[in-house]
């Protein structure tokens, strides 16, 4: 009865064998296509480096001044603004300025991407069940993958650096939003779009008038989850060569640096929750008509 | 009356594979067979009707009679098993996505039980919605949404949303925004069936004062037979996905055709429906009041008891006199109808 006890598994030559052969394949291909791989993404490169550059060459009070004012006209709450200036003076204040600005500007840089990206796939995951069923799955393993595995292959073909720590970001904060759009489209009102039907509109129109607007508060929620996981993506993220405030954390990790990890953790939330309070409350906003007291 | 809509031979059935139940029920299968043995709903079951142009068709009948679906296929939202569907000498069915939705465009608008208005537009936004699809300008569709939107009475709320406005004022804009597309025919799905009662007589009154100036040719669905009655010039009585009578008003009052019908119409407020002409008599010397042969029997009996001769006499269109009506005869014509000889006249 031994083969009830022992699993009967590969033997351990076949094993070695087949890890070997998907290494070696994907070496090889890496070696063959990463050049041109690397290349076709300089142009993110470059953009990153220079909004990384100009928030560095921003006087900060004009920076903390834009947050602010973008702030109030996304959500009209005073309260939010001061908060927002006074978490982004005291990170500023314990030296942490330049680390968050690379920090904000990969999070600027990876949430263009993701809506780039996740808004069209989200569309057309609404249009048709076939695609949804085949986007969901993957969307299913992006999210449960433990990170640290899809960085070795995104290393392997691009190195260390910006640009493959902006995807393995990308890779783990779009899946919301492409999720949310999805949803969103599909909630819209049945009847609302058989009127759009009925008075003759084209799919164009259906999905700018109607389908997009009427989605767009759980596509914000999307771009709110997406900002969400990718802050916290920073830190992971680091360890492939992303600059900002994840650095200092894993410095800290490694030589027990106590109070250098929680300060730089503490300016991680606190960007968090200033984004997290102005995507949302402009959100909300945008659903002002539904509660019946527009403006 | 010049026919605007033809309806002919119209079959919808719903399920996997309608093609073969069509054959099915073009050889006698009942619809609960269908339902029972095939696992397919009958909706429609050859349907023919002829809708007067600049007139209102009202289509009754009660939830799951399929008037709904009926409605659906005059443009085409819902896509038929067989049959046509002839509007000035084209078949709807027939024609390509580009005409559908030009035809969808620019003649035929459509309201909805539940108003489907767009909730993040404002009532002008939504008023313009038919009229942004046709490609209009901006300015000048502003300009004519205007001009519908003081008709029905909304002037003033132009910036409100949907969410802000009652029932009633949601229906509005829902008509609102139907007429700005000056389409000629006007399909309205129980536009007025989720409103109040009191809201609702006021739409029906404001409906037929835009219709005595617009005439457009419109269908409207109603499962109430009050409604149907006070608002239609042609009724037709839709049963399990068949039309089972269709006539005016007092046909369907006075002759219903079966004991379904003839429940519908026990309760219903024959003074409401009767005219002049189908209960006068004779003409004869008597003075008294003269009236239209169209007034309704209840409108006279107020009349017709001031008058000290208690009877009134009948004119046609052309002012002649056709006959005489007494206080007994209005009162026998509201009370129970003793007028089967009459009714060939109609």
């Amino acid at each position: 009865m031994d083969w009830l006890i022992e699993f009967p598994e590969l033997g351990r030559r076949d094993l070695r064998d087949l890890r070997k052969g998907i290494d070696e394949s994907f070496k090889s291909f890496s070696r063959e296509y990463g050049d041109s791989i690397e290349t076709f993404f300089d142009p993110l490169l470059y953009f990153l480096i220079w909004l990384e550059k100009l928030l560095l060459s921003t006087p900060w009070p004009l920076f903390i001044g834009i947050v602010c004012l973008i702030g109030w006209f996304a959500s009209r709450s005073i309260k939010i603004v001061i908060g927002s200036a006074i978490s982004l003076f005291l990170i500023g204040y314990l030296g942490m300025w330049e680390d968050t600005m690379s920090t904000v500007s990969i999070i600027l840089v990876c949430t263009m991407l993701c809506i780039g990206i996740g808004l069209p796939i989200g569309i057309l995951m609404s249009r048709s069940d076939r695609a949804q069923n085949i986007v969901t799955p993957i969307l299913d393993v992006m999210q449960t993958i433990p990170s640290f595995v899809y960085l070795i292959p995104v290393v392997m073909l691009l190195g260390i650096g910006k640009v493959p720590g902006l995807l393995s970001v990308v890779i783990y904060a779009i899946p919301p939003m492409i999720r949310l759009t999805n949803l969103g489209i599909r909630l819209v009102d049945k009847e609302v779009l058989e009127a759009a039907d009925a008075f003759g509109a084209s799919h164009w129109q259906k999905l700018t008038q109607v389908q997009i607007p009427l989605a767009l508060p759980n596509i914000f929620a999307g771009v709110n989850q997406t900002i969400m996981m990718s802050l916290a993506m920073v830190v992971i993220a680091s360890m492939i060569g992303v600059t900002g405030l994840g650095q200092p954390v894993l410095k800290a990790i490694s030589n027990q640096y106590l109070a250098m990890g929680l300060l730089n953790g503490l300016a991680i939330v606190a960007l968090a929750i200033i984004f997290d309070r102005i995507s949302q409350s402009y959100g909300k906003r945008l659903q002002s008509y539904r509660g019946g007291h527009g403006e | 009356m010049e026919t605007k809509i033809e309806i002919k031979n119209l079959y919808k059935i719903f399920g996997d594979d309608p093609e073969t139940m069509l054959q099915k029920v073009r050889d006698g299968v009942t619809k609960e067979e269908l339902n029972d043995q095939f696992n397919h709903v009958l909706g429609l079951s050859d349907i023919n009707l002829k809708m007067p142009a600049k007139g209102i068709q009202v289509v009754m009948g009660l939830s799951g009679s399929g008037k709904s679906t009926l409605i659906r296929h005059i443009n085409r939202l819902i896509e038929p098993t067989a049959g046509e569907v002839w509007i000035d000498g084209e078949n709807v069915l027939e024609m390509d996505e580009k005409t559908l939705r030009d035809f969808r465009r620019n003649r035929a608008s459509m309201v909805f039980q539940k108003f489907a208005l767009l909730p993040h537009r404002t009532v002008m936004e939504n008023t313009i919605y038919g009229l942004e699809i046709q490609g209009m300008g901006e300015k000048k569709a502003e300009k004519q949404a205007a001009h519908w939107i003081e008709r029905v009475g909304l002037a003033g709320y132009e910036e409100n949303y949907p969410g802000q406005l009652s029932g009633g004022m949601q229906q509005r804009v829902g008509l609102a925004r139907a007429l700005a597309t000056d389409a000629d025919i006007l399909l309205m799905d129980e536009a007025f069936s989720a409103l109040d009662p009191l809201i609702r007589t006021d739409m029906q009154n404001i409906l037929l004062d835009l219709q005595q100036e617009l005439h457009k040719t419109i269908v409207f669905i109603t499962h109430d037979l009050e409604e149907a009655l006070r608002i239609g010039d042609q009724i037709a009585i839709l049963r399990d996905g068949q039309v089972i009578q269709q006539g005016t008003p007092q046909q369907i009052v006075l002759k219903p055709k079966d004991d379904y019908i003839a429940d519908f119409t026990r309760d219903i407020n024959r003074g409401r429906v009767i005219q002049l002409k189908t209960i006068m008599k004779t003409p004869n010397d008597k003075p008294g009041p003269e009236l239209s042969g169209e007034m309704l029997v209840e409108d006279a009996a107020q009349l017709v008891t001031e008058s000290p001769s208690s009877q009134a006499r009948v004119t046609n269109d052309a002012g002649d006199v056709i006959g005489v009506v007494g206080i007994n005869d209005l009162i026998r014509a509201m009370a129970r109808p003793d007028i089967e000889s009459r009714l060939e006249e109609l």
